[in-house]
This record gives C-alpha cells, structure tokens and sequence, in this order.
C-alpha cells in the first residue's frame, strides 16, 4: 500500500519545484531567517531525491510529461539510475554546503547584499542543477543550464568581478555553440527529446557537426583543456562554499550533457576523430592541471587547478570505451569508472573546498607556507581535507580508487597504454600537490593561534570526505544503480 | 562465525582507533585499557582462529564491491603466521610505547594512527585477492605517515616526505602490476588458480618486475631502501612498528604471498625470475651489511641492518625447494622478534641515559644490565649463534640453497653472518666489558620503569624460545612448515 502511494509521488517534479520555491522564499524574507532555510529545506530535498532512486530502483527508468503534454509539445522530465544519483549527490552537497554557509553568509550584522544574493543563487543554482539531470530534451537543458551558468557567475561575483567576467564569457561563447549545435539537430531530426532522437539514427554526419558543436560549447563551460582558463581564478577567488558548489556540482551538469548526448542519445554517431580528440584534451587536461596544481601558493588554488586535472579523467571514457559504439566487453567498467569518479571527484572536492573555507575562516588566508601547525589546532578539519585528498589521489579505500581501477583496468585491458600511464602520473602527481598543505599543517610543535570556528562546522566536510571514502567500499549498490536504464547494460562487470 | 571472525579479528585495531581519535588528551587512563584491552582480545580471538584453522575450518568473508570483484578476507596458514606475530608484536609495543611517551603531548593522534597501522596491518594478513591486498597495503602507507612524522620537527618531516616519495612510487608500480593482471585475467584471488596462461611470457615478467618492484620499496629491498635509515627520525616505538610489526614485514609478506599465491613457485621457476630476484636479494643481504658497519649511530646500525636481514624472506621465497622456503618464511618471525628486541633496548638506553651512537656504549652493561642483555640475545641471534631463532633461519636456508644448487648463496649467507659479527660484536664488547667514562656520582639514572625494559626481555626471551623449541609443531618453524608442505603437495 506504501508502495504505491510512494510510486505515485510527484518527486521528480517536485524536486525541481521546491529550490525554485525556496528560491521565491529566500528572497521575499531575506533577512535573519533565510539562511535558516537550508534546515528546512536541505532533508526535504535529500527525501525527495531519496524517494525519485527509490522509484527508480523499483521501476525502472521513470519519466514525466508535465501536464499531460507529450513529446515532442511538451516538457518532459526523466530519471533513471545515473540522473537519480546526481540528483542525491547534489542533494547532499548542497545541503552540507547551505549548513557551512549558514554561519557565513548571515545578517547578524545587518544584512548585507552579500549575504542576500547568496542564498537567492544557491537555491536558483540547486533548482537548474536539478534540471540538467532530469531534462528529456536538449532545449529544456540548454534552459537549465544557462540559470545554471546565470547563478554561478553570480556566485564567482561574490568573490570578484574580474574572474566572473571572464567566466561569462567562456560561458557564453559555449552557450552560443551548444544553441547552433540544438538548431542543427531540430533541423535535422525535428525533435529534440533525447528518446524520440535515439529511436531514429537520422543522418550520421549531420549529427555529428551538431554534437561536435553542443559538446564544444559543454567544454566551455566544463572547462576541459583547453578551454579551462576561466576556472581557477573563478573557483580560487569565489566564497569557499561557492567554490564547492561550482567544482563539485557545476561542472559535472555541462559534462552530464554530454554523456547523455554521446552515450544514450547517438552512441553511433560520434567517430573515432571525435573519440581520440576528447580523450587527448582529457589526458592533457590531467597532467597540465595537476603540474600547475603544484606551483601554487595557496590552497583554494590549488584545489582549483587540481579540477581542471581531475576533470580530465571524466573525459577519458570516451577512448576507453573503445569507441561509443562498440561492444567492448570492458566498455562498461570504463564507462562506470567515469561516473564513479564524477560522484566521488564531487564529495571529495567540496569537503575539501570546505575545509578550506574553514582554515581560511580560522587563519585569515589560505597562504600554504603560513600554515604550520594548523592540524594541531584544527585536527578534525585537517583530517576531512586529508580523507578528501585520499580520494582525489585514487588511493584505497575510497571512490576516487574504485573510478581509478575500474578505468585503469579497461584501459590496460584495451590496450590503452598512454592512457594507463597518463593516469597513473596523475595520481602520483595528485598525491605531490596536495601532500605540500597536509605536509605543512602537520610540521611543528606548538598550537597556533587561530579565530574560533565552531566544531559542528568542522564536522560537515569531515562527512562529505567519509562518504567519498564510503563509496569506494560499499560501492556494489551504487555499481548497480547506476547501471538502471543504461542502453549497453553493464552486468558482466568487469571480468 | 566462520565468516565474523575475520571481521572481529578488523575491528579489534579499528576501533580503539576511531575512538582514541576523539579522546581528550589527558584521558590517559582510558586510553591506555582502550589499547591494551583491544589488543589482548585480539591475540585470544587468533587463538580460537588457530585453533579453528588447524582443524580444518574455513574463515571467509566476501564483499562485492563491483560485480565479480571483491573484497575478500580469508583467513589460511600463511596469514595466521603474520598476524599472530604482528598481534603479539602489536601488545607488546603498545606496552612500550606508553612508558615511552608518558608525559608528552598528540597522545590521542599518535595511538589514533598506531591502530589504524595495526588494522592495514591485519588486513594485509587476511587479504584473500590481490585487490583486498592493494586496498590495505595503501591504508598502511596512508597511516604510518603521521607516525614518521609525529615529533613535527625538521628532521622527521624530511623523513616523512621521504618515507611517502618512495612508498607512493611503489604502490603505484604495484597497482599498474596488479591492474594489468587482472585487465587480462579477470579479478584474482589466492586461493584459486589464476589462469596466467593468455599472457605473454614478456608481459608476466614485466608484470612481476612491476609488482615484486613496487613491493620490495616497502621491504627495504636495494635499491629502494632509501626511506628506511632516514625514518629512524621517528621515536622508537614507531621504528618498531617500521621495522618488526608491520611496514617492512608488509613488503616482505606481500613478495612471498605473490609468488606462491598469485604466480606460483612453478610458474616463476618456468619463467626463471627466480634467479634475478635471489641476486638482487643476495646482493641487498650484503650490501646492507656493509652499509651498517659504516654507521656509528646505533638506530642507524639497526636499520642497514633490518635492510640486509628482511631480504632473507625473499631469498628463500626466490630459491624454491622447501628448506629455502620455509627458512624465509619463519624468518619473518625469527627478524621480528630480533629486531623489535634491539630497538626497543636501543631506545631505552636512548631515553633512560642518552646513548644514541655506538662510542657512548661503554659500561652500558653495568648500568643497565637487562636491558643489555635482551639486547645481547638479539644481536647474537642476528649473527646467527644457536640457539637463538636467527641460527634456524640460516640453517634452512642454506640447506635449501644446496638442495637448489646454489652453492653461492651459502657464501653469501657466511659473509652476512661474519658482516652481522663484525657489526654487533663491538657493541656488545664496550657494552659488558670496558670501563664507563668517568661521570660525576648520581648524573645518570639507572634502569628505567618496568614499560620500557620488560618488553624487550619479553622479545629477547622469545627469540630464545622460538629458537630453542623450533622442534614443536606451534613453533614459527612447525607452522611454516605446514604452509610449505601445503604449497608442495597439491
């Protein structure tokens, strides 16, 4: 009887409606109170995305035409395992996010613009996020996806004028490429839902002039190498808890497109230039970021190069699936990794964006050489970036090592050697940047002395770290949802 | 049970670590029966486990972590041989380790990561797949770190970054090893017979130049020996831990569970990497022993000297034939109990008198007699004089060479052991018979608490013990016998 009534829930469209109401809510009161809105706000969200991967788990791929209107007329929404996933991750990061920023971006002194931008973004950004991962047809996600673009400028606004500028560019030159890319596919096939567009081939090289141009425009905005630039100064130099938000979630939407695109929607489509090309921008993308990672002073960024890096990997899927298409029996690990990686990159990358608000929060300045000590006075926050960093390294036991072996294996196995060893420097190079600030706080002998931080505050990213280590050890079910709804279904693992 | 008890054999490290992390500093006390309870409910849980595995029980436990890829723990003759060890090492050093730092602060941090170490520790032991082995064998890099690096001054940060540049280029070697096996083969497991036979005969040689490689950074093989010496930075609980209970002996475990489990004696005797891999672990015998000859620092003596005496396990493991074999497995036991015995009398008469470096040894013997001792027996058993364990050792081995027709391991073997004299017996001489250096009346204090001496009369007794008795069947020598005979006889 639950079942049913659970089954029925409108969850899908509810958990793009509620951030839009929190979004009317925190700007119709402002004031003291809208910061407080996360508590409500944050579990009813992870319920909602709960109950859609329930729904999803119970029946298969789900989708919903709002008001009744079918395809290709009205808006669809849809959600399987993949989209259920994103939609918990962002969920669950967005609320740790809300909780950490609650102290930071009150009105305890009076409110400032400042502190009432910021929560009128963060629910704009949660409820386009949403959007990305549940949108059905390209228009509808180009809709989503430029609030999304819309709210994280406004974010990287927060920080500094001159990184945002430079980001709306990037980002609306990309918007422009996707847009073309959209009309060609509309003239092509005439519709733009993705299942209507994967039921007919059409015609190959159209598709793939419009792909080439949506996925060009999607890098920009997910800045793979060379298309990056904008990055670090936007995610180095926005609010702490912004920067989390923009390099765990942001990012990932613009890339989520094109694995639907790619993937699910003309996996015959793109050819093995396409293939090879965004498998060398990714490879290069690791081994640039993670060098640049290294020469930096100050930790937000290095965090912040160190995702231009790991976002490379993501990008490897595509040589390692031995071509879209193909039926390679170890595709589906490669293609598993990628989005294991994308899960764990996420987790680990916002607590450790956090803990990084927090010390700078402590200390005044995120300087590594001025550090010392740190660990002794700050141990929990400390060990949540040292978790994080475990994951981002691909060490064991976490879900960054799971993505790292599940890849590597498929690239060994198909014979990828280059890609197997660009990986491999990766994570060495990885373990070099980001042993420098644990290294640091970790020297000396006495406590210093630092502005008090509330130890509840620490504990969030401590949470976000032990869930990414967490999904490399009970990673069998997230394995196995993820697969739901897959055309190339991924049963045989990777033996 | 049968599937728990690997499960309970894990959580005893783990959680005295999670909760030792959030004690407060000055909770001595509770601290201390956290340690010690924990670890004395371990060694009766191995107990029960040895007793369960001698009558022919079956102890596994499987987790899925993608399909067809698991993590597994399984407990066999060979892990019970290493985690009893590291189990009783384990009691014994956290005994130590609290007369040591009694007094002094990151109380709750340094036991916190200590029994993280012991829980890779055990983990290492139980792995039952090469992806279990890998999963642990990085935890144990990850958590021996802020050991190496506890005191935070200069010299242990150096040492620190030191200890993770090497391990890290291991364990990166091994993983490319491990991932490219199994990209071929499908994941592999130790109890099972992986089908080795579609790879090349190039690529299974780089594959286990890759792995044996990777894993002899942890066991101090030449020339990735590098780390060891300068981790001596670290208090002397911690270089026990380095160099008896867990890091060095995890290389050293990882090389021997990966020849016969993982390629097999047969296999690695076809492909002849057998040879190559007793030269470089001949050659890294000597070499060691050289390089502590040269040393006057005493921690620094006993490290060349882990270097040169961990590579016993591989000699015997690289050798085939049964008498090598079970000469470099029981010496897993045999150097643990040694070492782990000089150590902490060098580290007592660091704390208790200030000796660090070996022209401060005179009259040592007169102060502190039984500490001397204990360090005595170790350092003779290191040479090799019955009956002590280190003779056992070396007489299997060298009947195993001979058996293998090695003849040239024997000269290695009598070089070693004349270095290993040359090195220890000058120790011992200013130690027992020249006259202290004349120091004013009442300076210098005399035999420390009970902590600090007693476990290394305990370990030294052991040596003994192990030694005297190898004769009987739940001796070190009659178990790794029984793991031998288990590899011969299919």
């Amino acid at each position: 009887m639950t079942g049913v009534i659970v089954s029925a829930f409108p969850a899908i469209e509810l958990s793009i409606a509620l951030p839009l109401v929190a979004l009317l809510t925190a700007i119709l009161i402002g004031g003291k109170l809208a910061p407080r809105l996360i508590l409500a706000v944050g579990p009813l969200m992870m319920a909602l995305t709960g109950i859609v991967a329930w729904q999803v788990a119970e029946g298969d791929p789900t989708r919903v035409e709002l008001g009744g209107w079918e395809a290709p007329l009205g808006i669809a929404l849809f959600a399987d395992g993949l989209s259920s996933s994103f939609l918990l991750l962002t969920a669950i990061i967005m609320s740790a996010v809300g909780i950490v920023a609650m102290a930071g971006f009150d009105a305890r002194d009076g409110e400032t613009s400042r502190s009432y931008s910021f929560w009128a973004l963060f629910y704009g950004m949660w409820a386009a996020l949403n959007g990305v991962f549940l949108g059905a047809d390209f228009f509808n996600l180009y809709v989503a996806i430029e609030l999304l673009t819309i709210t994280a400028v406004g974010m990287v606004a927060l920080g500094g004028t001159r990184a945002a500028i430079r980001y709306l560019l990037f980002a609306l030159a990309g918007s422009l490429a996707y847009l073309t890319g959209v009309v060609l596919l509309y003239a092509e096939a005439g519709t733009l839902d993705m299942s209507l567009l994967a039921a007919n081939e059409g015609d190959a090289s159209v598709r793939l002039v419009a792909g080439g141009l949506m996925t060009a425009g999607l890098l920009a905005k997910t800045a793979l190498f060379p298309l990056h630039a904008w990055l670090p100064p936007a995610h180095g130099g926005a609010p702490a808890p912004a920067s989390a938000m923009l390099s765990a979630l942001v990012v990932k939407a613009s890339f989520f497109i094109i694995v639907r695109l790619w993937f699910d929607v003309m996996p015959e489509a793109a050819g093995p230039v396409l293939v090879q090309l965004i498998g060398i921008l990714g490879g290069t993308a690791i081994l640039y970021g993670s060098l640049l990672a290294l020469r930096q002073a100050r930790l937000k960024m290095i965090i912040a190069y160190s995702t231009v890096a790991q976002l490379g990997y993501l990008f490897l899927i595509f040589p390692l699936s031995g071509g879209i298409a193909g039926e390679m029996p170890w595709a589906a690990g490669a293609w598993s990794g990628g989005m294991f990686h994308a899960l764990a990159h996420g987790l680990a990358k916002a607590a450790a964006f956090l803990a990084a608000g927090l010390i700078i929060e402590a200390l005044g300045h995120d300087r590594i050489d001025d550090m010392k000590g740190i660990a002794r006075a700050m141990p929990v926050t400390v060990f949540a970036f040292g978790i994080a960093a475990i994951s981002l390294m691909g060490l064991p036991p976490s879900g960054g090592f799971m993505a790292k072996y599940l890849m590597l294996t498929a690239a060994l196995a198909g014979g990828h050697v280059v890609i197997a060893l660009v990986m491999m420097a990766g994570g060495l190079l990885a373990a070099a940047y980001l042993f420098r600030p644990v290294n640091r706080a970790f020297s000396g002998s006495d406590i210093p002395e630092v502005a008090y931080v509330a130890y509840w505050r620490q504990w969030v990213p401590l949470i976000l770290a032990l869930l990414a280590m967490l999904l490399g050890v009970v990673s069998a079910g997230p394995y196995e949802f993820i697969q739901i709804g897959r055309a190339v279904t991924a049963e045989v693992g990777i033996e | 049970m049968n599937a728990a008890m690997p499960i309970l054999l894990l959580l005893c490290p783990l959680i005295p670590a999670l909760v030792i992390f959030f004690l407060r500093e000055e909770n001595d006390r509770l601290r201390t029966v956290i340690n010690l309870g924990s670890a004395l409910v371990k060694l009766l849980l191995i107990a029960w486990t040895l007793e369960g595995v001698a009558r022919g029980v079956e102890f596994e436990y499987r987790l899925e972590f993608v399909p067809g890829l698991y993590l597994l723990l399984r407990v066999d003759a060979l892990s019970l041989l290493f985690i009893t060890l590291s189990s009783f090492l384990w009691l014994i050093t956290t005994i130590y380790a609290i007369a040591y730092f009694r007094g002094s602060e990151n109380l709750s941090r340094f036991f916190g990561f200590f029994n993280l170490c012991v829980f890779a520790t055990t983990g290492i032991a139980l792995s039952g797949s090469l992806i279990t082995f890998f999963l642990f064998y990085e935890l144990l890099t990850l958590s021996t770190w802020p050991l190496v690096v506890h005191k935070g001054d200069d010299k242990s940060i150096a040492a620190g970054r030191t200890y993770l540049i090497y391990t890290m280029a291991g364990s990166a070697a091994l993983l490319l090893g491990i991932v490219w096996l199994e990209g071929m083969t499908g994941p592999i497991e130790f109890a099972g017979e992986p089908e080795l036979d579609e790879l090349s005969r190039l690529s299974l040689t780089v594959i286990f130049a890759l792995c044996i490689g990777g894993l002899g950074v942890k066991g101090a093989m030449f020339p990735f020996h590098g780390w060891l010496p300068q981790a001596m930075a670290a208090p002397a609980p911690v270089s026990a831990l380095l160099h008896a209970v867990a890091v060095v002996k995890a290389g050293a475990f990882g090389i021997v569970r990966f020849i016969y489990d993982v390629y097999g004696i047969d296999r690695v005797a076809e492909l002849s990497l057998g040879l190559p891999l007793a030269i470089v672990a001949s050659f890294t015998i000597i070499y060691g022993s050289l390089r502590a000859l040269q040393q006057t620092d005493i921690k620094r003596r006993l490290a060349f000297s882990t270097v040169s005496q961990v590579s016993y396990i591989a000699l015997g493991a690289s050798l085939a034939g049964p008498f090598a074999t079970i000469g470099g497995l029981v010496h897993l036991v045999h150097q643990g109990l040694m070492k782990i015995t000089l150590f902490f009398a060098a580290g007592a008469l660091a704390e208790r008198r200030g000796i660090t470096s070996i022209d401060q040894m005179e009259g040592a013997g007169r102060h502190m007699p039984l500490t001397m001792l204990a360090f005595s027996i170790g350092a003779l058993g290191m040479i090799g004089i019955p009956p002590v364990a280190g003779f056992v050792t070396k007489w299997y081995l060298g009947v195993g060479s001979l058996q293998g027709g090695y003849t040239w391991v024997l000269i290695v073997l009598a070089g070693s052991s004349l270095l290993n004299a040359a090195y220890f017996l000058p120790l011992l001489y200013r130690a027992w018979f020249m006259e202290p250096a004349a120091r004013p009346a009442g300076e210098a204090p005399g035999e420390g608490p009970a902590g600090l001496i007693l476990p290394a009369v305990v370990t030294a007794l052991a040596s003994l013990a192990v030694g005297l008795f190898a004769g009987f069947a739940l001796s070190p020598l009659g178990w790794a016998t029984l793991i031998v005979e288990e590899q011969y006889t299919p």
